[in-house]
C-alpha cells in the first residue's frame, strides 16, 4: 500500500535569539497517516507546530503541504489550504460562547453560511461530547473542556491535516480514550493526524509512526515498538 | 546656511540634550522595556515632578535637584500604588491591552488637568545660581542649565543601571519579564518585583521633572510632547536595554538639535515622533536587536 | 440587510431632525443646536473609534489627528476651490480612511502596544506639518467664510446640526451592520486571541486593515464640517487631545463591545459636557471625564452596558 505524501518538512531550523529550538529537523508524513511526536519538556515539539501552521517563521528548511511551499503563507492561507491545530495552553474566544468559538473556523474556514453555522456547530460539539455546553461562556469552562473545545475547532476548519498538541493531558484515562476514539474516527474519515503527547499509552496506542525530538533534534523514528526500545530515546527520556 | 561653528554647537546643545532625554526615559525602559507595562502616563509624572519642583523652588527658594532626589521616594510610592491598582485591576485579568492602556492614558490625563487647575497654563520656571550662565569653549557655547542637568542626569543613570545590573533585586527586575522560570528558581515573587522596578521607574520622574524645568520653562500639556521622546528612545533602545536606552537617547537628542539648528525649533517635535513612527515600521526590535 | 425596529428609531431620528431644523417645529433656541452638534460630533468620533478599540482591542490615541485631518482637508478643499460641505465630507473622509489605512499598515503587524504609540505619534508629527504649513494657515490658523442663513433651513448651525445628525445615524448603523456581520464576528475573534484567530482561518492583517480604513473615514468625516461650525482653525484646536480622550472615554463608559455603548456614552458625557462647560469650569469638567474613564475602566469593564445587562440579568 503506497500513500501519497501529505507534509515533508525539510530541515526546519528556528533560533529564537542565540538559542536553537530547531536544528534542522525533518518530518513526511503520510496521506491518511496517524503520526505521533513526543519528547521531552522543552524539546522544540510546540515549536514545530508552530513553525507547520505558520504562527513562527522557521529560520531555515521549507515545509511543503500537498506539493505546495508553505514558506511565507500566513498562518489563515495554511488553515484554509488544510491544516489545522490545537493550542497545547488552551486560548478560547473568551468573549463567546462556545457555538460561537466555532462559528469562527465555520464561517472563514470552511466556508459555511450564517445558517449552517448553529447545526455543523453542534455536531462537532455532540461528537466531541460539549455539546450541552454550547451556550456557555467559552472563557468559564474547565480545563478539560477547554481543551476539548481546542479540538473542536479544530475540527470545524475541516482539516486534511489535523495537529493536537497535548489535547490530553490532565484528563482522567476515561476521557483518554474518548479523545483516542474521536481521533481515531476522524482518522477513518481521511483526515491525518499529527499527535504531541506525554501521554505515552496514548501515542503508541495511537500511532503508526513516531518521531522523538530531544533539545531542538530528532533523535529517532520509526514504529511504537522501535522507538520504546530505542537507547537514545530511553537516555533522553531518563538522562544519563 | 551650513557652517562648521553651527554644526558643533548643535552636536554639543544636542550631546547635553541627550543625556537629559537618557534620564527622561529611563525610567519608561524599566516600565515598558523590562516589565511590559505600556505606562503613557510616563511624561505626566515627569511634568508631576517639575510642578514639585516649582512649588519648592518658587515658595522656599530651595534647590530644584535637591527637591527633586527629596521626592524621589514619595514618586516610589506612587508608582507602587499605581502598579497594584494597575496589577489587581487589569494584568491579573489578563486585560492591559485594552483597559490598562485606557487606564494609564486617563492617569496622564487627569494629571495634566490637575495641574491645569492648580497653576493655569502659564509657563512656570525654577532659580539657581547654576541656571542661565554660558561658557564658551572656542566657538562653543555651553549654557550651565544644559550642562548641569546633563551631569545629573549621567549620574542618576550610572545609579540606576549599577542597582539593576548589580544587586538581587536589580537582576530580578531584568529577568521578571523575560523568564518567569528563573525567577522562580530565585524565590522571587513576580509581582513584588513588579511593583518594585515600577516604583523604581516612577521614582526616577521626580528627579528628572526637576531636571526638565531647569532646562526649560514648562506647563502641564507639554508632557504629551515628551511621549513620543520617551517611546522613541525605548524602542530604538531595542525595549528593555539600558545601555541602548543611553546611546538612542544621545540619538535622539543630536538629531533633534540639528533639525531645530537648520530647520527652525518648530519642525523639533516631529522628530521624536518621525523617528518612532520610522523604528516602528522598519526595526522594531530596535538598533540593537537582532 | 434586514430592517428592524433600529432602522424605524434611525429613520424615526433623522425626520425629526429634518422637522426640527426645516419647518422649526419645536421652539429650541439656537445654542441648542450649536451644543448638540458637539454631542453628535462625538457620537460619530466614539462609534469610529469603537471599531478599532472596542471590536478589536487596538487602542487608536489618534483621534484628534484624524479628525484635524478631515478639518484641514476642508480648509484645503475651500482655500482651492471653494468646495461645498457635500463635497468637503466623502473627500475629508477618504483622505482619512487612507491615513487609517497606511498607518495600520506600516503598524499593523507588530505587537498591538505599538500600534498605540504610533497612533500617538501621528497626531503630533500631523500638527507639526500643519503648523509648518502655510497655505493652511500655519500655526496662526484658517477662517472660512460661511453663509448666515441657508435655505431650507434658515439658520447655518442648524444646517451643521442635521448634517451631523445625519452622519451620526449612518456611523452608528454602519458600526451596528458591522458588529452583527462576519466581519464583526472576526474583529472580536482578534480581539481575544489574534494567534487563535488566525488559526482559524480569520485573514487578520486584512480585518485590521479594514477595521483602521473604516475608522479613519468616519473620524474624518466628523471632522470636515468642524471649520464651518467654527469659522475658525488653528492646529492647537483642531488638534486638541479633547477629542482623543472623548472618543475613548465614552465607549469605555458606555460600553465598548457593542454599538450602543458609544452611542450611549458619547450622548451622556457630551451633553454632560456641554452642560458643565458653561455652568463649571471647563478644566474641572474635563478632569470629570479623566476621573469617570479611569473609574469606569477599573470598576465598570463593561461599561454601562454591562450594568444593565447585569441587572436585568440578575433581576430575573
Ligand atoms: N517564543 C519563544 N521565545 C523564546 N524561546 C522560546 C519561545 N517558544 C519556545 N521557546 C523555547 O524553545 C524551546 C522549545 O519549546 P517548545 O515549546 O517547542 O517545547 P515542547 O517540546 O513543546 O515542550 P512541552 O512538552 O513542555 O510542551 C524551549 O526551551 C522554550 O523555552
Ligand atoms: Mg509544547
Amino acid at each position: 500500500m503506497t500513500r501519497e505524501r501529505l507534509l515533508d518538512a525539510r530541515a526546519v531550523t528556528k533560533r529564537f535569539g542565540g538559542f536553537v529550538a530547531l536544528d534542522e529537523v525533518s518530518l513526511d508524513v503520510e496521506q491518511g497517516e496517524r503520526f505521533g511526536m513526543i519528547g521531552p519538556n522543552g524539546s522544540g515539539k510546540t515549536t514545530m507546530i508552530n513553525c507547520i501552521s505558520g504562527t513562527l517563521a522557521n529560520d531555515g528548511g521549507g515545509i511543503v503541504f500537498k506539493g505546495a511551499m508553505l514558506d511565507g503563507k500566513k498562518p489563515h492561507e495554511r488553515t484554509r489550504l488544510g491544516i489545522a491545530r490545537s493550542f497545547q495552553i488552551p486560548k478560547p474566544f473568551r468573549s463567546m460562547t462556545v457555538l460561537e468559538n466555532l462559528a469562527i473556523p465555520l464561517e472563514y474556514a470552511s466556508g459555511a453560511g450564517p445558517r449552517e453555522v448553529e447545526e455543523r456547530g453542534m455536531a462537532i460539539l455532540e461528537t466531541i461530547g460539549l455539546a450541552d455546553r454550547a451556550g456557555e461562556n467559552s472563557g468559564k469552562l474547565t480545563q478539560i473542556d477547554m481543551r476539548k473545545l481546542e479540538l473542536a475547532r479544530a475540527m470545524a476548519t475541516e482539516p486534511e491535516l489535523l495537529i493536537s498538541d497535548e489535547a490530553m493531558a490532565g484528563l482522567s484515562s476515561t476521557e483518554v480514550d474518548d479523545i483516542l476514539d474521536i481521533l481515531f474516527r476522524m482518522n477513518e474519515r481521511g483526515i491525518t493526524i499529527i499527535m504531541i503527547e506525554h501521554i505515552m499509552r496514548a501515542v503508541m496506542r495511537f500511532s503508526e509512526r513516531i518521531v522523538v525530538l530531544d533539545a531542538g533534534r530528532k533523535i529517532a523514528e520509526g514504529r511504537p515498538d522501535e522507538i520504546v526500545n530505542d537507547p537514545e530515546v530511553e537516555r533522553a527520556y531518563l538522562g544519563e | 546656511m551650513f557652517s562648521v561653528d553651527l554644526l558643533l554647537n548643535a552636536l554639543v546643545a544636542g550631546t547635553l540634550l541627550g543625556g537629559f532625554y537618557a534620564a527622561v526615559s529611563l525610567g519608561l525602559s524599566v516600565s515598558f522595556g523590562q516589565l511590559n507595562i505600556v505606562n503613557i502616563a510616563h511624561p505626566a509624572f515627569v511634568i508631576l515632578g517639575s510642578y514639585v519642583a516649582y512649588m519648592g523652588n518658587s515658595r522656599w527658594g530651595l534647590d530644584p535637584i535637591l527637591l527633586g532626589l527629596a521626592f524621589t521616594p514619595v514618586f516610589f510610592f506612587i508608582g507602587v500604588g499605581v502598579y497594584r491598582v494597575y496589577y489587581e485591576s487589569f494584568e491579573r485579568k489578563d486585560d492591559e491591552a485594552l483597559r490598562g492602556l485606557a487606564f494609564f492614558f486617563g492617569v496622564m490625563f487627569i494629571i495634566e488637568v490637575g495641574l491645569i487647575m492648580v497653576y493655569g497654563v502659564d509657563f512656570r520656571s525654577v532659580q539657581a545660581p547654576y541656571i542661565g550662565q554660558n561658557w564658551k569653549l572656542g566657538g562653543v557655547g555651553v549654557p550651565t542649565r544644559m550642562f548641569v542637568p546633563f551631569c545629573v542626569s549621567i549620574l542618576m543613570f550610572a545609579a540606576v543601571y549599577l542597582y539593576l545590573s548589580r544587586t538581587f533585586n536589580g537582576r530580578a527586575i531584568m529577568a521578571v519579564a523575560q523568564d518567569r522560570l528563573a525567577l522562580q528558581l530565585m524565590a522571587a515573587d513576580p509581582v513584588r518585583i513588579k511593583q518594585l522596578g515600577f516604583g523604581i521607574g516612577i521614582g526616577t520622574t521626580a528627579l528628572a521633572g526637576a531636571l526638565l524645568i531647569i532646562i526649560i520653562p514648562i506647563e502641564p500639556s507639554i508632557g504629551r510632547l515628551y511621549i513620543g521622546q520617551v517611546f522613541a528612545i525605548a524602542v530604538l533602545a531595542g525595549l528593555g536595554s539600558i545601555p541602548g536606552t543611553l546611546v538612542a537617547a544621545l540619538v535622539l537628542g543630536i538629531a533633534e538639535s540639528v533639525v531645530s539648528t537648520f530647520f527652525g525649533p518648530s519642525w523639533a517635535p516631529a522628530v521624536a515622533f518621525g523617528i518612532l513612527l520610522l523604528a516602528l515600521a522598519f526595526r522594531p526590535q530596535g538598533l540593537f536587536g537582532r | 440587510m434586514r430592517l428592524d425596529a433600529f432602522h424605524v428609531v434611525a429613520a424615526a431620528v433623522a425626520l425629526l431632525g429634518a422637522a426640527v431644523t426645516i419647518f422649526d417645529l419645536l421652539p429650541i433656541n439656537k445654542f441648542a443646536f450649536f451644543a448638540g452638534y458637539v454631542v453628535l460630533q462625538y457620537v460619530v468620533l466614539a462609534t469610529a473609534w469603537n471599531i478599532m478599540g472596542g471590536y478589536m482591542g487596538y487602542v487608536n490615541f489618534g483621534t484628534a489627528g484624524f479628525f484635524a485631518v478631515g478639518a484641514y482637508t476642508s480648509v484645503v478643499l475651500y482655500n482651492l476651490m471653494q468646495a461645498p460641505l457635500i463635497v468637503m465630507i466623502p473627500v475629508a473622509g477618504a483622505v482619512c480612511a487612507l491615513l487609517g489605512l497606511g498607518m495600520g499598515y506600516l503598524t499593523l503587524r507588530l505587537r498591538g502596544v505599538f500600534f498605540a504609540i504610533a497612533t500617538l505619534a501621528l497626531a503630533i508629527v500631523l500638527e507639526t506639518l500643519v503648523v509648518n504649513w502655510d497655505y493652511v494657515g500655519g500655526a496662526t490658523g484658517a477662517y472660512i467664510l460661511r453663509a448666515r442663513e441657508i435655505a431650507p433651513f434658515g439658520d447655518y448651525v442648524e444646517f451643521l446640526f442635521f448634517v451631523m445628525l445625519l452622519l451620526a445615524i449612518f456611523a452608528v448603523s454602519a458600526a451596528r451592520w458591522i458588529e452583527r456581520s462576519k466581519i464583526g464576528r472576526g474583529f472580536a475573534a482578534i480581539r481575544d486571541d489574534e494567534v487563535a484567530a488566525e488559526c482559524a482561518g480569520v485573514p487578520t492583517l486584512r480585518l485590521k486593515l479594514i477595521a483602521t480604513t473604516v475608522s479613519g473615514f468616519l473620524m474624518g468625516v466628523a471632522g470636515a464640517p468642524f471649520v464651518l461650525y467654527v469659522g475658525f482653525v488653528e492646529p492647537s484646536s483642531a488638534f486638541n487631545l479633547v477629542y482623543a480622550v472623548n472618543s475613548i472615554a465614552m465607549p469605555m463608559i458606555g460600553g465598548a463591545t457593542t454599538w450602543a455603548g458609544p452611542l450611549i456614552g458619547a450622548l451622556l458625557l457630551g451633553s454632560v459636557q456641554q452642560v458643565a462647560t458653561v455652568t463649571i469650569s471647563s478644566e474641572l469638567n474635563l478632569l470629570i471625564v479623566g476621573v469617570l474613564l479611569v473609574f469606569f475602566v477599573i470598576a465598570a469593564p463593561e461599561g454601562i452596558v454591562g450594568l444593565v445587562r447585569k441587572w436585568r440579568g440578575g433581576g430575573r
